[in-house]
């Protein structure tokens, strides 16, 4: 039953890969991934639960942009940025997540907010442009001088910090499974009265999920970005980014610890397969995939891709059927 | 709380926005007994037990339990205080199994160390529910699941338990099944609120009853007085 050890030799395994002399672009995909299954990871924590976010761009854009606005504007260096940043962004959950939960928004409704939620800030960026340089995008301070403090490292040092992140959001997915929150957030995904009756809080429960599903966001989003060197409101923050973490959760599968990791690894894939198909060829053309294998997915593949590989006994508390899962992924 | 009243309400008034469903409703029970509310549609039931239960604040009136006032009590920690609600229509998690429903019927801090002996204890008394322990609550039958939401109440070791309508929907076998778990639960010592549109059946579980029309208390007394009252019988048992 002991999983920590064959974890952290996956985890050291991984650590290796650089060692390999991998060409730069495979490694380069892997961080993208990663930082995106980290992103996947905190949506599931959530989204297994029938709270659907489409606006968790909202707190990868606050995490990027706050990293890097407090790094250009006054010198913050990002490893004290990026946990500030990751606050703020938990606040941010918090701010939205407390009226929704307390007036019972619920399903599509709370979808809508949250998508509203993602656009604002991506609108907000982009009408800040003196500070933030609106839609031409940001450019952390290069400081060769001092990388290690600016946290601007090689790829192999980037995918390190990577794989830290990507831990700690695997972590916290544990931690919540053995919570009795997971059993709390299971209860009121079925039935909120019910689980009012029977004495769990159900709007402090699910603005908890909220909080910690933002701050892993928003640790994703800040680290994308300072791995990129480069934010934009559109791949920082808005639609787009929050489109790609619903994508990756429910592609790869929310029931388990690694699926949303394994859908990230498969949207990045896909992404870099339709790029180099299409190129600019034809524009719109991946949206318009990504958005069919979305419907393809919640009909006939409602456990993800891990789906595939889970058995039928294996299946995480509450998690016994497979019915269920359609459902509650489409509202 | 020796000599005081497990739960006292008086003068209760209560609705939704301009609508008033109570007007004045005074019950008591004492510890250790069982008490039916009984009536028609429409007359106050359940809106009654979500005063009692902190889903609805009275505008009038008191609401005691023990030395305790409360109205003033956030419904999520009644459990912690040994007060358990037994939803109308059961309101199970249908895709959790049994044993995952009762594991949520702990979440109260105090009951969460508790866990392994109260499910035994849930178990010995419905030996049922430890053969399905592993099955999908929604996929039993209504008796059985009025069983689990009964085990469900109790593990959070009430002292009162609150039934709502545990006879609704289910077919007439079932229903005496049903009243004859709440005899097995008041042999446990529990103090028990029964609500209830089946008068006939909750008459012969109780000690004592309320009948409730349009917001106001009927009339109320003791099981055998109100079953053998001849308004009563024609009006509720449909007996001449």
């Amino acid at each position: 039953m002991n999983k920590i050890l064959p974890s952290i030799l996956v985890l050291a395994l991984l650590a290796g890969l650089p060692l390999l002399s991998l060409p730069e672009y495979l490694l380069h995909l892997l961080i993208t991934a990663f930082l995106l299954g980290l992103a996947c990871t905190g949506w599931a924590m959530m989204g297994r639960f029938g709270q659907v976010s489409f606006g968790h761009g909202a707190f990868t854009g606050i995490g990027a942009y706050g990293m890097a606005m407090m790094w250009n504007l006054y010198g913050v260096s990002p490893w004290i940025g990026i946990p500030i940043s990751v606050v703020l962004a938990a606040a941010a959950g918090a701010l939205l997540g407390w009226p929704c939960f307390r007036l019972r928004v619920v399903g599509h409704y709370f979808a809508l907010v949250t998508l509203a939620a993602g656009e604002i800030v991506r609108i907000f960026v982009t009408a800040a442009r003196e500070i933030t340089g609106g839609s031409l995008g940001m450019t952390p301070h290069l400081a060769p001088e001092a990388a290690f403090s600016a946290m601007q490292f090689s790829k192999s040092g980037f995918w390190w910090i990577t794989l830290g992140a990507w831990a700690i959001g695997i972590l916290v997915w544990h931690l919540q499974n053995r919570s009795m929150s997971a059993q709390a957030l299971s209860a009121i995904s079925e039935d909120e009265d019910a689980a009012a009756s029977i004495g769990i809080r159900v709007a402090w429960e699910k603005l908890k999920v909220t909080v910690v599903s933002a701050a892993l966001a928003a640790l994703a989003g800040a680290l994308m970005a300072q791995y990129r060197l480069y934010l934009n409101p559109e791949t920082s923050a808005g639609l787009g980014i929050s489109l790609q973490i619903v994508f990756g959760a429910i592609a790869g599968g929310m029931y388990g610890p690694l699926g949303p990791t394994i859908g990230a690894l498969f949207t990045i894939g896909l992404e870099e397969v339709l790029r180099v198909f299409f190129g600019t060829g034809l524009i719109g053309a991946a949206p318009l995939i990504y958005g069919l294998l979305l419907v393809l997915f919640v009909l006939f593949m409602p456990r993800g891709l891990m789906g595939l590989f889970e058995s039928r006994r294996h299946l995480g508390p509450g998690k016994s059927s497979s019915t269920k899962t359609p459902q509650r992924v489409g509202t | 709380m020796n000599g005081s009243a497990t739960l006292e309400l008086s003068g209760i008034q209560a609705g939704y926005g301009d609508f008033q469903a109570l007007f004045g409703v005074a019950l008591r029970v004492e510890p250790g007994e069982a008490v039916g509310v009984v009536g028609p549609n429409g007359a106050g039931k359940t809106t009654l037990l979500r005063v009692i239960s902190g889903l609805l604040r009275p505008k009038v009136g008191t609401l005691r339990y023990g030395d305790q006032d409360l109205t003033k009590v956030p419904a999520h920690l009644l459990p912690e205080l040994g007060i358990a609600h037994v939803p109308e229509n059961r309101r199970l998690f249908p895709h959790l199994t049994v044993e995952e429903n009762l594991k949520v019927g702990a979440y109260a801090k105090s009951a969460r160390a508790e866990f392994a002996k109260r499910r035994d204890r849930v178990y010995d008394l419905f030996p049922r529910m430890a053969q399905r322990r592993h099955q999908l609550a929604g996929t039993m039958s209504g008796g059985e699941q009025q069983m689990c939401a009964i085990g469900r109440a109790l593990m959070c070791a009430p002292k009162l338990l609150l039934l709502d309508e545990p006879s609704a929907g289910l077919a007439p076998l079932v229903v005496q099944q049903v009243f004859d778990l709440v005899r097995r639960i008041r042999q446990e010592g529990l103090t028990v609120l029964i609500v209830e549109q089946n008068v006939a059946q909750v008459l012969r579980v109780v000690d004592r009853a309320y009948v409730l029309e349009t917001g106001r208390v009927a009339a109320e007394g003791k099981s055998a007085e109100l079953s053998a009252d001849p308004v009563l019988r024609r009006s509720y048992l449909g007996m001449h």
